[in-house]
Order: structure tokens, then C-alpha cells, then sequence
């Protein structure tokens, strides 16, 4: 039984890898673009639902650790030349795992609700800090850089176009998804989600909480770092309003629209959220306030269908 | 000696007074915003995101009464009481449904109300902020400033609705109800309080406060869309420097962090002043994480 749906899972992987590999080749840039930019969102929101879905701590920072990523990513690219994609992706996690260890540290001493908050509060932290330091930073204008050549360091280097930028992105992506998986498989990631279940028994059986909660914060932010840097590659340069409050947010809602707690529902939400605004900006226009409806579905959704898009089709097709 | 003299000289005496007095009128305004937001998360452990959307409602309703009647104190009671109505049949809309569900997904839901508010003010409104007239337009000397009366009037307001709603908890029949729910849910309930009604005047109340603080801080800064989030943010530091739920402590911290900011004023740019309440709450969290006004549980 169990070896019949892993079989299942797997065939739906590959079929799925399959058409993403494809879609650069049969899309127009701009749909080309949109997927792109899909998954990297995705990976975003997907690690963000280790938090959410597998601790139950909710991250409203999670703008900072993509930020921190993008600016550490910028940095290695304005600083080394010629730029090298390598060393950008370690300063930004770098960066990401720095500013997500000092988060983790301060924001895990209170109980769950006031996770929340504080990341709130810190990821407004390194906004203003970013914003204001116009110097290093560039402020609000924020900094722009060329995009660095894909490379094997000795071996090969080719400029990116624009389905190979696809392909990375596609396989850090579905890199990070499988490394994601098997951690929330693991023993550790079993500690996680007895934390989610009931905090104070895991405390009681001998578990470290706070020690594990740190990690799975630094392992999020590791990833949406990731995320960043691969934002900054695609767009080639790094501008505070990724550091803003509205990001975190955005993340939290892909995870709620998805489906929090399954990996892949983060990035399905992230896709729906941006088909739906795509949407509806084509049809109202562009100033149109697309977070109104979205805001509806949005709240809907957590009374109605708390399990997101995700869950409830998995039960309807169960049925 | 030479350089303690020259210390004591290079601070700015006057500029320390006026920063106080500026310090305490916000302090006064943000003891008021934290007080609805520490009373709805002591009693009904919501911590609702939406607080600085309601704050700033209030302001832009207060903008259009204004416009409308020409007078002020009519637009505080007007907004207040829109604002209190809008509280409660949000939380009989949204929050209602979700009680006995995991907490976390109040912090989703208001999270979501404030992004449909803050849209709809921006689409409404339009990002250019708006400005209310101050309904005191007198000054008094203050070293080289004129101190407009309006600001002490700010602070007076605010202590006397705090005033009131301390007394209307002690000595009232529904805020012998609302501690009663503090206190024991469940034995409320069974005493007959009508427990859910509790909880929707608790959420109402707490927009009214944000919706006054918000026009009454209007005059001093302009409304728009965007000013939520700020206060928002700063009334969260407050209510977890003060203890989350403890109002004596969040008044007292919402004055103490507003006194630091304007001090830090004085020597920093504005923008940057906000960081010192980023460290208050840094150290707090560090050595008395369940806020600097209360015992240290052992």
C-alpha cells in the first residue's frame, strides 16, 4: 500500500519536472517569466512552511531572510569580479542564515503567538535599516548589478539565457523541495511537528524545543535566502520593498491558499495568488486594488477550508 | 572638571523639555492604541494585525465628518463609534467561527482584514495623505517654540479614556464581565455572562480606542493608508515590553518607549530614532521575556 502510493508520488514528480523542464521551450517569454518567477516564490512560501505547517509558528519575517538574500547576493555581485554565480548564492545564504540565527535566537523565547509579532518587528528592523543606509545599500533606489555567467567553476561558463535561467531556477528548486521533504521526514522533522502537536509533551519527553525551533527558523531562512538570491538573479538587482512587511505577508498567504504542512501546496498558493492578481489586473487594469478580493478568498479560506487548495482537493479525490 | 563642564553644557536643557512633552503625547496616544490591542489579546487571545487598519479607519472617517460637519469632537465620537460598530461585526464575521480552532488562525484572519482595509483605503483614498485641522489652534511659549495647546489637549484626552475605561472595568456591569472572562472563561460562562457577546464588545471597544487614538493623533501627522502598519508595529513593541494582556504595563511601556524615541530625536534623524525601540525590545526579550512591569515568574 504504502509502496503503491510512493510509486504514484514518484511517476507525479517526474511528470511534473517533465512539463516544467519543457515549459520554457513552448511558452512566450512573458508566461516564461511568470513561471519562473512562480517558483521562485514557491520556494519562498515552501519554506516558509516549515515553520507554519510543520512547527506551527507562523513567520510574518519572512520578507527579511528573501531580502537579506537578494542584498547579499548584489553584495558578492557589485564586490568580486568578474561576478561569479557561486559566490553570490553563498553571501546570500550567508547573509539569510545570519539574520535568521539572530531572529531565531530572539523570537523563539516567547510562546507561539508572540512569534508572529516579533518577526514582524525584526523584519521591519532591517527594513528601515536597509532603507536608510542608502550608502551601502542604496536606499530606496536599491542596487543593480549584471547577471553572472552560469559556471562550473574551472570546467564550464555560459552566459544564462533565458531557458537556462529557467532550468537552474526550476532545479535549486526542486533541489531544495526533495532536501525540504526528506528533512520533514526525518527525526528531526518528526520532533517538528510533535512541537506543532503539542509543545509543552515534546518538552516533556526531553526534547530541547527552543533548540529545535532555532534550527528549523535558520533552515527556513536558509531557504527563502535562496530564494532571494534566485530573485536577484532574475531581476538583477535588489530593492528594499523586497524587505518589506507586504512580502511576509504574501508568503503567509500562499501557504494558507495552498495548503500549509505539504511542501508542494505553497507553491501551487503562490501560483494561484499570482494567476489570480495577473487576472484580475488584466481585466480591471492595473490599478486595480487586487488585494481586496484576494484578501476575501483569503480569509474565506482559513474558515471554510483551512487544509487550502491542496488539501481539500486530495480529500475530494479521496472521496 | 573641564570636559564634565563642557558635557553638561553641550546638552540641550531646553530641547530635553520639549522632547518630553513630545514624548508624552505620543506615549499617551500609543498607551491608548496598545490598550485595545493588550485587552483583546488578554481576553480573547486574538492578536489582531488589524488594530493599525482600524486606527487608521478611524483617522479617515474623522477626515470626512470633519469635512462634512466642520466639527471635530463630533468626528471622534462619529468614528469612534463607526469604527467600534465595524470591530464588532468583523469579529462576529470572522473571529466568531473560529473560536476553539488553533489561535494561530486569528492571527491570519486579522492579518487579512487589515490588508483588505489598508487596500481599500488606498483605493478609496488615494495615497496622498489628508489632513485634519486641529480643533485648538492656540499656542503657549516654550523656549524658542510656540507649543500648540492642541498637543497637551491630545494627552489629556487620552489619559481620561483610558481613565474611563479603567473605572468601566472596576465598577461596570460588562467590565465586571470582561474580567470575569479574563480571569476564568469557562467558570464565566457557567456564572451566566454571556460569554461570546463579551468577546464581540471587547473586540468593539478596542477598535473604538484605536479609531479615537487615530483622530485625535490625526492633526499631528497626515492620514493615510500606510499608517497603520507603523502603529501597528509600535503598539506590538509596546504591548511585549509591557507584557502581553497587562495594561498597566503597556501604558507604562507605551510612555517609556516614546519618551527614548524622542530623547533618541534630539541626536538622530527621525527615521532612525525607531531603532531604539527596536533595542528596548531586543534587551526585553533577552533578559525579561515576559515584559520588563512584571514579576519575573519563577
Amino acid at each position: 500500500m504504502i509502496k503503491h502510493s510512493n510509486k504514484t508520488y514518484w511517476i507525479g514528480f517526474c511528470v511534473i519536472m517533465a512539463l516544467l523542464i519543457v515549459a520554457p521551450l513552448v511558452l512566450p517569454e512573458f508566461w516564461r517569466r511568470f513561471l519562473t518567477e512562480i517558483l521562485i516564490w514557491g520556494l519562498l512560501a515552501m519554506s516558509s512552511d516549515i515553520l507554519i505547517g510543520y512547527t506551527g509558528m507562523i513567520s510574518f519575517g519572512h520578507s527579511a531572510f528573501f531580502g537579506l538574500g537578494m542584498y547579499g547576493a548584489a553584495a558578492a555581485l557589485l564586490i568580486v569580479s568578474p561576478p561569479n554565480l557561486w559566490i553570490a548564492i553563498g553571501l546570500g545564504l550567508i547573509a539569510a542564515a545570519l539574520v535568521s540565527l539572530f531572529v531565531a535566537y530572539f523570537s523563539t523565547r516567547l510562546r507561539d503567538i508572540y512569534f508572529a509579532i516579533t518577526t514582524l518587528i525584526f523584519s521591519q528592523i532591517f527594513y528601515v535599516i536597509i532603507f536608510t543606509w542608502t550608502e551601502v545599500t542604496g536606499g530606496e533606489n536599491g542596487l543593480s548589478f549584471s547577471r553572472p555567467h552560469l559556471s562550473i567553476p574551472g570546467i564550464y561558463s555560459t552566459p544564462f539565457t533565458n531557458e537556462t535561467l529557467h532550468w537552474f531556477v526550476l532545479a535549486v528548486v526542486a533541489g531544495s523541495y526533495l532536501t525540504l521533504r526528506r528533512i520533514t521526514q526525518s527525526p528531526f522533522g518528526m520532533v517538528l511537528q510533535s512541537i506543532r502537536e503539542n509543545e509543552a509533551r515534546t518538552r516533556a519527553i526531553g526534547y530541547p524545543v527552543e533548540r529545535y525551533k532555532i534550527v528549523a527558523v535558520m533552515l527556513s531562512g536558509l531557504f527563502a535566502g535562496l530564494a532571494g538570491v534566485l530573485y536577484a538573479l532574475q531581476n538583477r538587482f535588489a530593492a528594499p520593498d523586497f524587505v518589506y512587511f507586504l512580502i511576509s505577508g504574501e508568503t503567509v498567504i500562499f501557504n494558507v491558499m495552498g495548503g500549509i504542512g505539504t511542501l508542494v501546496g505553497p507553491i501551487l498558493g503562490a501560483g494561484f495568488f499570482l494567476m489570480l492578481r495577473e487576472l484580475l489586473g488584466r481585466i480591471f487594469g492595473e490599478q486595480f486594488p487586487y488585494l481586496i478580493p484576494l484578501g476575501f478568498i483569503f480569509i474565506s479560506m482559513i474558515i471554510f477550508l483551512p487544509q487550502g487548495i491542496l488539501g481539500f482537493a486530495r480529500r475530494w479525490l479521496n472521496r | 572638571m573641564d570636559a564634565v563642564v563642557h558635557f553638561f553644557q553641550a546638552i540641550p536643557f531646553d530641547q530635553i523639555v520639549i522632547q518630553t512633552l513630545n514624548g508624552i503625547v505620543t506615549g499617551m496616544i500609543l498607551a491608548l492604541v496598545a490598550s485595545g490591542l493588550t485587552l483583546i489579546f488578554g481576553i480573547m487571545d486574538v492578536v489582531n494585525f488589524a488594530h493599525g487598519e482600524l486606527f487608521m479607519l478611524g483617522a479617515y472617517i474623522g477626515v470626512l465628518v470633519l469635512a462634512g460637519t466642520g466639527s471635530f469632537w463630533l468626528a471622534l465620537i462619529v468614528a469612534s463609534l463607526l469604527v467600534a460598530i465595524l470591530g464588532a461585526a468583523l469579529q462576529i464575521v470572522t473571529l466568531r467561527p473560529l473560536i476553539g480552532r488553533d489561535p494561530l488562525n486569528t492571527i491570519l484572519v486579522t492579518f487579512g482584514i487589515s490588508l483588505i482595509l489598508q487596500n481599500y483605503a488606498l483605493w478609496q483614498f488615494g495615497p496622498v495623505a489628508r489632513k485634519i485641522n486641529e480643533p485648538i489652534t492656540t499656542h503657549f511659549n516654550l523656549f524658542y517654540l510656540e507649543y500648540p495647546w492642541y498637543r497637551l489637549v491630545i494627552a489629556g484626552m487620552s489619559a481620561s479614556i483610558i481613565g474611563a475605561f479603567w473605572l468601566f472595568l472596576k465598577y461596570g456591569k460588562f467590565g465586571v464581565w470582561i474580567r470575569a472572562t479574563t480571569q476564568d472563561r469557562v467558570m464565566a460562562q457557567a456564572m451566566g455572562i454571556p460569554v461570546p457577546l463579551v468577546y464581540t464588545g471587547v473586540f468593539a471597544i478596542g477598535a473604538g480606542m484605536a479609531a479615537a487614538s487615530g483622530v485625535l493623533f490625526g492633526p499631528l501627522v497626515g492620514v493615510n493608508h500606510a499608517m497603520g502598519l507603523d502603529w501597528v508595529l509600535k503598539a506590538f513593541i509596546v504591548v511585549v515590553v509591557g507584557g502581553m494582556g497587562n495594561l498597566g504595563g503597556s501604558i507604562a511601556a507605551a510612555i517609556f518607549i516614546s519618551l527614548l524615541e524622542s530623547y533618541a530625536a534630539i541626536w538622530m534623524n527621525p527615521s532612525q530614532a525607531v531603532i531604539v525601540s527596536f533595542v528596548v525590545l531586543i534587551l526585553t526579550l533577552l533578559f525579561r521575556p515576559t515584559g520588563l512591569f512584571v514579576p519575573t515568574p519563577k
